[in-house]
């Protein structure tokens, strides 16, 4: 019976200094191991069982997964002295556990370091640039409605030199040399938003506003000025209109004269003076009337037989 | 672990008296209860739309399928369930409150998210959703930390890059939405950078205005772009009112014209013919044909005439003395 317990008992034990001599390291995880504190061996990211010395031996888990790294936004200057909020973020791993053990010992630390070390790097890039460079990241023509491509302010047009994507890989640059002490990699640093500060906005806004009442004065200009192209096109085809139909009409009526009289002149032309008589005659019969006064000589043709029929 | 000699069972460090009578009972009862953790830690179910990942002692062993599939108990593997047909969605600018049929939406509070500096340094509203899959469950559940955060910092990085190379009137008024599709295919390439597994399926911009202060100016323009259309129209009605009524009334003259010398050239061959019928009687009788044509013409005249005076030729003094015309009439009156 007593050998029966022993045995028992040596079992159990021996079960215990197995479990505790066993670790099981996740896919997520990387582990490095200490004795007294003091660190044995490498990091171990290989996934799976390993085993290590009971009791003397502690294992510290580290993620071996890509972490964040949010800043707070931050406001600053920019070289042409544009006071911006700046919002940015960044991916990092723990690449060298042992070192990041030593030197930080954990996440929270390391993300004081990573405040300090990004907010750093992005203060010193941004500082150094213009607005502009900051915000585009090409010079990729940009286009407009056509009432405002005289409107908009060339000074925002200039080319840039740089563009964000060079200044973000400035700040990655700066910040990356920095963090490999803390046994951290740096993955990458961008920028999440880039604001005005709100004074600075209520400006942009102002110049937003009055550059689109430029726009809609300009539009009302336009319909004016349109307006008096038509009315004026529309005088013009008027003038013209009326001109020709006189001109055409004029030239008929006076061709048409023309002939008449020269049909007249064929037929008068054969004894003028006979004409002249029965013109005479004729005309005599409208122009006289009943108030007229005539006085006669008995010379006259008519009236020469009143005096004497011979 | 079972001990019949002893009757009694070591349980981890516990000791359990057993009465020798239910040996066998115990046996059962302790088979069927292994038995069951056995069968409800092994088997496990995948539905339709997920992926089961399997690790063994943490490390990845295998991605299951579908259906009923089984596992070493005890822990020495475990599962991940992922669901990798469903499509995700993060939204910017706003959140949903209650989707329906006229869906319910949160928009204060949002605007830092939405709020971007455009190309010409103006302020644009962009309100967008991202739609995304899990494509690969293993990189999903190993690569990154808390992906939900990444995705949505690497689409607001992504989106405000881009939003940075049109001007205001491109993102607001010209509706660009290749920005969209660039975004999309940018915030792919960084995602498949970190190793995320996962797959951006849409972007889609939804509101896209500029910011409130603005808006009665944009929209002033709009209604200044209307009333120049207006005026435009105004006045070609007005000529077109005009031009045909006087293209008409050209017509008229003309015509008028030619009547008139149709009349003029008629009149003058009449005339022409009357005289020509005349004359050629004229010339075989000059003189008779001359008294009589003025003798006819005073027969016709005269009796017209109220007062007539008929003066002997001989009698050369009386002409001066003579009072002519009505108003001497009156006068002796």
């Amino acid at each position: 019976m007593k050998r029966g317990i022993l045995v028992i008992i040596v079992i159990i034990l021996g079960l215990i200094v197995l479990i505790d001599a066993l670790y099981i390291v996740s896919e997520t995880e990387q582990v490095i191991i200490t004795q007294f504190g003091d660190p044995v061996g490498g990091a171990i990211k290989k996934a799976g069982l390993h085993i290590k010395a009971p009791f003397i031996h502690k294992v510290h888990y580290f993620d071996k997964r890509i972490l964040e790294w949010d800043g707070n936004p931050n406001q600053i200057p920019t070289a042409d002295k544009r006071y911006i909020w700046i919002d940015t973020f960044a991916r990092w791993k723990i690449e060298d556990p042992l070192k990041f053990y030593q030197s930080v010992h954990n996440e929270m630390n390391a993300h004081s370091r990573l405040d300090d070390v990004v907010d750093g790097a992005t203060r010193d890039n941004i500082s150094s640039n213009t607005l502009i460079e900051l915000v585009r990241n090409s010079n990729r023509e940009m286009k407009s409605t056509e009432e405002r491509e005289t409107e908009i302010d060339t000074t925002y047009l200039i080319p840039i030199e740089k563009g964000r994507s060079a200044i973000t890989d400035a700040i990655f640059n700066q910040a990356a040399k920095i963090v490999p002490q803390y046994g951290i990699k740096l993955i990458d640093v961008r920028i999440k938003r880039i604001n005005y500060v709100k004074e600075v906005r209520q400006k942009v806004y102002d110049r937003m506003i009055s550059e689109r009442n430029r726009i809609a004065a300009k539009y009302r200009a336009e319909g004016e000025g349109e307006k008096a192209k038509i009315l004026g096109e529309m005088q013009k085809e008027l003038y013209r209109i009326q001109s020709e139909a006189y001109e055409k009409a004029q030239k008929i009526k006076g061709n048409a004269d023309a002939k008449a009289t020269k049909i007249y002149a064929k037929a008068y032309n054969k004894d003028p003076e006979f004409y002249s008589l029965i013109q005479s005659l004729e005309a005599y019969k409208t122009t006289v009337s009943k108030n007229n006064t005539l006085i006669l000589s008995t010379d006259s043709e008519f009236y020469k037989y009143l005096q004497s029929a011979k | 672990m079972h001990n019949n000699d002893s009757r009694k069972v070591h349980l981890g460090n516990t000791e359990i008296e057993i009465p020798p009578i239910k040996k066998g009972l115990i046996g059962i009862i302790i088979l069927v209860i292994v038995g069951l953790i056995l069968l409800f830690t092994s088997f496990f179910v995948i539905e339709a739309d997920e992926a089961g990942v399997i690790r063994r002692f943490g490390k990845y062993v295998r991605t299951t399928n579908p259906g009923l599939n089984l596992k070493i108990p005890f822990g020495i593997e475990t599962l991940n369930k992922v669901k990798v047909k469903r499509v995700y969605k993060e939204e910017f600018g706003f959140r949903t409150i209650k989707p329906g049929v006229t869906t319910q939406y949160a928009k204060r509070g949002y605007e830092s998210e939405s709020r971007m500096l455009t190309g010409d340094l103006n302020i644009a509203i962009v309100e967008w959703i991202v739609q995304y899959r899990i494509k690969d469950p293993v990189k999903y559940l190993f690569n990154v930390r808390h992906i939900n955060e990444s995705i949505r910092n690497i689409a607001e990085s992504t989106m405000r890059r881009l939003v940075g190379d049109y001007s205001v009137d491109e993102v607001v008024i010209l509706g660009r939405r290749d920005i969209a599709y660039e975004t999309k295919t940018e915030m792919q390439k960084l995602l498949d950078n970190y190793e995320t597994g996962i797959e951006i399926t849409n972007i889609n911009l939804l509101d896209v205005n500029p910011p409130d202060p603005v808006k009665p100016a944009f929209n002033a323009v709009n209604s200044a772009k209307q009333e120049r259309e207006k005026m435009i129209n105004n006045a070609w009605e007005e000529y077109n009112n005009i031009i045909p009524k006087a293209k008409g009334e050209a017509e008229q003259t003309i015509s008028e014209a030619e009547g008139y010398a149709i009349d003029r050239i008629n009149r003058a061959k009449g005339n022409a013919e009357k005289f020509n019928a005349i004359y050629s009687e004229y010339r075989n009788a000059k003189t008779v044909t001359r008294k009589r044509l003025y003798l006819e013409t005073m027969a016709e005249i005269l009796p017209k005439i109220e007062e007539i005076y008929i003066i002997d030729s001989k009698q050369k003094n009386i002409l001066p003395l003579l009072n002519i015309g009505k108003n001497v009439k009156q006068l002796v009156k």
